[in-house]
């Protein structure tokens, strides 16, 4: 079967029925052991003391706020080329839950830069480029509202998102490209050197996970309610007419 | 166990867990309130 066989609604509605509450389950199981294993099993760590705990959630909301907007764009995409509504509504859906995790991202970080750096806030790319991703987020989700015909919210959100994920790519490259500020570089890499210890990476790699797992259950659910509210739309407008 | 740092580590899981949880919350409220609304359309509709 082609994967554009669950862009017909119906065929993803059931879909996410059968496969939810598997991803819910293993978000669920993968967010437990990597928190509590980060959180109460490793040391630590000899620079930043028990701060370095604040990475279990601050590196995976950041993975997700990045990735959540090329997931739109991917979707976006695919609504401007092929049409396909489910792609329009899936990325609708995922909006609120990468600009949750971009606020998360900014507060957690904002709550480790305190005691680490001495600021709450900096006006570093890494910082900087988060904010204005966030401001996209919410311009986003305002757009969605603020056009009635659905179609045309889908067409206007699908460029504002074109635009906005050359601030998603700043986000992610930031610290490559201006190499000044506050901000590390990332935390997760191939080179031995500059990657986080073993003893914090392990439980880190089950709380991205988590939060993959975590998103794509939330995409499902949200997208699920964004077909079933857009026929309950629909049907209302026949009854009326 | 957290130490000096206890108040900052706690802030920063507590903020995570209000607005992660707050998210999971709604977007589940919110669809068993469209699939209500929904099974109740199609219902009156035959």
């Amino acid at each position: 079967m082609s994967i554009w066989a669950f862009a017909n609604p119906a065929r993803f509605t059931r879909l996410v029925s059968r496969i939810l509450p598997w991803v819910a389950g293993a978000a669920a199981l993968c967010l437990g052991v990597g928190l509590i294993w980060g959180f109460f099993f490793t040391p630590d760590d000899f620079r930043q003391g028990s701060t370095v705990k604040i990475i279990y959630i601050h590196v995976p909301a950041a993975f997700i706020a990045i990735n959540a907007w090329f997931m739109m764009f991917v979707m976006s995409l695919i609504w401007l080329i092929r049409r396909h509504h489910v792609s329009a509504l899936a990325a609708r859906a995922a909006a609120p839950i990468g600009a949750v995790m971009t606020l998360v991202a900014l507060l957690t970080g904002a709550i480790w830069g305190q005691p680490m750096w001495g600021t709450w806030w900096e006006w570093d790319p890494r910082l900087t480029s988060f904010l204005i991703l966030f401001v996209f987020y919410l311009g986003y989700i305002a757009l969605w509202q603020a056009v009635d015909e659905p179609d045309t919210a889908a067409d206007l959100t699908a460029i504002l998102c074109l635009v906005g994920s050359v601030f998603a790519l700043l986000s992610r490259y930031a610290v490559l490209i201006w190499n000044q500020g506050l901000h590390q570089g990332a935390s997760l890499s191939v080179d031995k050197e500059e990657n986080v210890a073993d003893v914090f990476y392990q439980p880190l790699l089950f709380a991205i996970a988590g939060f993959v797992l975590l998103f794509i259950a939330l995409v499902l659910l949200r997208t699920r309610t964004e077909i079933r509210a857009r026929r309950l739309r629909a049907l209302m407008l026949r009854e009326v007419a | 166990m957290l130490g000096q740092y206890a108040p900052f580590v706690l802030a920063a899981y507590g903020v995570t867990i209000l607005l992660v949880g707050g998210l999971v919350v709604s977007s589940v409220i919110r669809s068993a309130k469209v699939r209500a609304a929904l099974e109740k359309v199609e219902r009156t509709r035959g």
